[in-house]
């Protein structure tokens, strides 16, 4: 896991928010919390492939904007009552500078 | 024939005499009141809240004009008693009016004490007793200039903090090295001194005023040591003096005020005094507690009980003052006899003091946490021997016996006549008593019977406590339905407090209301939103992390995350060189579908989020502007051709549709509001199944409100007839705003009309037209901050990062 991507600065994504980094194989959404995490998941609800990117974002948890399911953004699961899981790409923090493992990058393109 | 009962002066005293008197013998006198104020009863206590803005004075009426009506009783406003003749049993008023008295109440209050300093009556320096000086000084406020406030004490500190809150530079000027050195000791009244401070206030300690400088108007304050505090506007606040004048010409025994006995008797028999005004066994009052309980005892002696009796009791004192928990009750100097406890958490910004004597609490001292304030002060009044309690008496009642006690438990082991609401001296069983014997079930129903928790509402938790304890099962709170998981609040308690409180922010709500979650969740967070925008227009700055994609990004989101765009076409209003544009648009950005609405507009499907700024900016090039198709705000104004086309119209219902969406557009409601204005009653733009709609009639307008055709089918309810355009849109506009200001977040007019009911609303915006102007105002307020146009501000880079990954690394193959 020697071989990390740089994709954006924490200051690029408002707090409670997400953006997305565009892969041949579909978008990933990163998000950041109030308290300054960083996490990325696939863009895709299991439910109805709605974008979490924008949906809002609560604690350590986003409610997608379609149907309102929530996922934990540490495992990627469905939260409550609804079952799903979304999948989440590790990622590292430097300085402010967001790292993703260039492997998940292509992993998110297969 | 019924006696004759004068009374001079209609403060909170009187107010509460008459109150407890009627509710025994409704008919026993013959009543006439002359307030010198030019008004009703109101909460004198609560003119704090009225000066920071956080209530208006409809909000601390206490006995409105129809109450004296119900109860017979005349009022004489605006007209000060100028003599008592004790011998011919009359009284005469400013304006010629005698009148003659079996009994007489002298309830004429205190004045204001001005320190004898030159320049003490120049213009700009005031007081602070009635609601005259609280205009005076939101109007001196307007300048935005500077102040001085004179008298550190509790009414001091409030009137700073009022004024600092309407935007004016305040400094306090205290004679004394510590602030309120009467309620608290030098430890609290130094970390008072540091929060009020923090709030932006200056204060000088160790002052002495030496004059007040200006030639007409005040233009500073000069202390003894020489300095010069710059000040258009000065307050005193350094204390009142018993206003016993009257009395005093009429030959009553006065000292400081006019003496009674506890029995609240002048030395003239026919003759009572009490309120601040009076003197009982050398002492003077005024706190509200020892107030009321004069109160008390002269309604009993004027219903014919002569053994009621006064006793002086301590009282405890709290700062109305938001973010600041202070209490105190009791005797806290130090001595050789007494002992003290003490506990503080710098940390935590906790200071709490005990002092005993005999084992017995005498005083009390809590800031910072100040829940416990209550119990201690109890056990003070009872005199309860502490010796058992004694190692973990500071930390208060829940760390009794070990383990934190059960809230409900602690409730139910308070004695009887326990005091439960200070501002207005109701006790435990009066509250358990009412709610048993009344068949009270919800917490506005204790506040209507026994007014617990009507004054400041601190007490509330507590009263809740007792209907639970008093019902049992049958209480149900959730009459009152949580917002969300993350409060117990409901949406109804929340939008008072964020008003009663001045909260002004997403994490000042959550930290005052004590929220469960650390930031709320999807539920609670829009809602918030909504109700700061709505509360303080102009103040708060929306969040849009707290808002629906939708709004955040001003388009619609669709199941493959593409978005819809539907600009605005006034009351539908369209023309070529719009249609051009939009036609235009479709082509350039690849639109696949463009479709009519049913709210008289064209809506763009399938618009990739980037190209969003494209499609506005060209959009706005042709002088469209949002539709905010998207918005929990105005959409639509629905308009049939009218009397300008149509053979049946009868007034220009095109004209009247589109003025009202210019004048409305941009607002933002608890729930989506769709208009429409029919030109006659065969009603073409279908306006009696809308939120708000107008049918023309040859008279004029007959407005129409609460209807749905959605997940409901329901008609409008007829709401009034305006004669002219001008009034329907005051109508309209008023009633949109009222249904902002009570609606909960996501809840449409005609089910905010069935909650409230549509006799409260036509109470609010028909038959009365003060109130209708006043809710007009406000939304003509609000809207010089809700009428800009998002698209406008998003093409010139606004939220730029919402329109923009934030890395490509290859085009997603799936989404082409």
């Amino acid at each position: 896991m020697a071989d990390w991507i740089e994709i954006g600065s924490v200051a690029d994504i408002p707090r409670r928010g997400a953006r997305c980094v565009t892969t041949p194989g579909g978008r990933v959404a990163v998000f950041r919390t109030m308290e300054d995490e960083i996490f990325a998941l696939e863009n895709r609800c299991a439910h109805k492939a709605g974008p979490l990117a924008e949906g809002i974002v609560h604690g350590a948890a986003v409610t997608c904007p379609l149907h309102n399911w929530v996922f934990d953004l540490r495992t990627g699961k469905a939260t409550g009552a609804d079952e799903g899981q979304v999948r989440t790409f590790p990622v590292d923090v430097v300085d402010g500078r967001i790292f993703l493992a260039r492997e998940m990058i292509a992993a998110a393109a297969e | 024939m019924r006696e004759k009962l004068v009374i001079i002066g209609n403060g909170m005293a009187p107010g509460r005499a008459l109150e407890k008197l009627l509710e025994t013998h409704p008919d026993r006198y013959d009543i006439t009141i002359f307030n010198a104020e030019p008004r009703v009863n109101y909460d004198r206590i609560m003119l704090s809240p009225v000066l920071s803005g956080e209530k208006q004075f409809d909000d601390i009426v206490i006995h409105g004009d129809a109450w004296y009506i119900k109860h017979g009783i005349m009022l004489y406003k605006g007209c000060k008693v100028t003599a008592i003749d004790r011998e011919a049993r009359t009284v005469t008023a400013a304006n010629g009016t005698v009148e003659p008295y079996d009994k007489l109440v002298i309830a004429t209050g205190s004045v204001p004490f001005i320190i004898p300093v030159p320049g003490n009556n120049l213009a700009g320096v005031l007081s602070y007793r009635d609601l005259d000086d609280v205009h005076a000084m939101m109007l001196a406020a307007k300048s935005r200039g500077r102040a001085v406030v004179i008298g550190g004490g509790l009414l001091g500190l409030e009137a700073a903090a009022g004024l600092n809150e309407q935007g004016m530079d305040v400094t306090v000027v205290h004679l004394q090295p510590t602030l309120m050195e009467r309620q608290l000791d030098p430890a609290a009244g130094y970390l008072l001194g540091e929060a009020i401070k923090s709030h932006g206030i200056k204060v000088v300690t160790g002052a002495n005023t030496k004059q007040i400088l200006g030639e007409k108007r005040v233009e500073g304050v000069e202390l003894s040591d020489g300095t010069v505090l710059p000040a258009g506007l000065v307050v005193m606040a350094v204390g009142i003096r018993p206003n016993a004048a009257l009395a005093k010409e009429a030959g009553l025994a006065v000292n400081r005020g006019i003496v009674v006995d506890t029995q609240m008797r002048t030395s003239d028999p026919s003759i009572y005094a009490l309120g601040e005004c009076a003197e009982v066994n050398g002492a003077c009052f005024g706190l509200v507690a020892p107030l009321y309980d004069m109160a008390n005892v002269l309604a009993a002696q004027l219903a014919g009980d002569t053994v009621a009796s006064f006793k002086a009791e301590v009282t405890a004192t709290r700062l109305k003052v938001t973010g600041i928990n202070l209490y105190s009750a009791g005797d806290f100097a130090e001595g050789e006899d007494r002992e003290e406890i003490v506990l503080r958490d710098a940390a935590a910004g906790v200071y709490k003091r005990l002092i005993l004597k005999d084992d017995r609490i005498i005083g009390t001292v809590l800031y910072g946490e100040t829940g416990d304030g209550p119990w201690f002060f109890d056990m003070m009044k009872k005199g309860t021997d502490t010796t058992a309690l004694r190692d973990t008496l500071i930390f208060g009642q829940a760390y009794q016996g070990g383990s934190p006690l059960d809230p409900m438990a602690a409730v139910a082991a308070l004695p009887d006549d326990a005091e439960i609401c200070g501002c207005n001296g109701v006790c435990k069983s009066r509250i358990t008593g009412a709610i048993a014997g009344k068949g009270l079930t919800s917490l506005d129903d204790v506040r209507a019977h026994t007014k617990a928790s009507a004054s400041c509402g601190s007490c509330t938790g507590l009263v809740e406590k007792l209907l639970q304890m008093t019902l049992g099962d049958s209480y149900n709170p959730a009459a009152v339905q949580p917002m969300c998981k993350c409060t117990d609040l409901g949406h109804d308690e929340v939008r008072r407090l964020i008003v009663a409180k001045g909260l002004k922010s997403i994490p000042e709500v959550m930290q005052q209301l004590e929220w469960k979650t650390s930031c709320g969740c999807a539920k609670c967070r829009p809602a918030l939103n909504y109700y700061l925008l709505a509360d303080w227009p102009g103040d708060y700055v929306d969040d849009g992390q707290s808002r629906f994609i939708n709004e955040r990004v001003h388009a619609n989101i669709q199941k493959d995350g593409t978005y819809s765009v539907v600009p605005r076409m006034w009351g539908g209003v369209t023309s070529p060189k719009e249609l051009r544009a939009i036609a235009d648009v479709a082509d350039k950005f690849h639109i696949p579908t463009v479709k009519v609405t049913g709210g008289q507009r064209i809506d763009l499907l399938g618009v990739k989020k980037e190209d969003l700024p494209g499609v506005w900016a060209d959009l706005n090039a042709a002088g469209m502007v949002s539709g905010a198709a998207y918005a929990k705000g105005l959409r639509t104004v629905k308009t049939c051709v009218g009397s300008e086309w149509c053979r049946f119209g009868t007034q220009d219902s095109t004209g009247l549709g589109i003025r009202i969406e210019k004048f409305m557009w941009g607002s933002w409601t608890p729930a989506k509001v769709k208009m429409a204005v029919s030109g006659c009653p065969r009603n073409c733009a279908e306006a009696t199944c809308k939120d708000v709609g107008v049918i023309c009639v040859d008279s004029g307008y007959d407005i129409h409100f609460a209807g749905a055709a959605g997940l409901d089918i329901k008609g409008t309810e007829l709401l009034c007839h305006a004669d002219t355009e001008d009034e329907a849109l005051e109508i309209i506009a008023a009633l949109v705003q009222l249904y902002r200001e009570q609606g909960r977040y996501l809840e449409r007019i005609y089910k905010w009309a069935k909650r409230v009911g549509i006799d409260s609303i036509k109470a609010n915006i028909v038959s009365d037209l003060e109130k209708r102007r006043r809710y007009y105002d406000r939304f003509v307020h609000s809207q010089k901050f809700a009428q800009i146009d998002p698209w406008e501000e998003r093409v010139n880079g606004k939220d730029a990062h919402e329109f923009a990954a934030m890395a490509e690394f290859g085009v997603p193959a799936a989404a082409e």
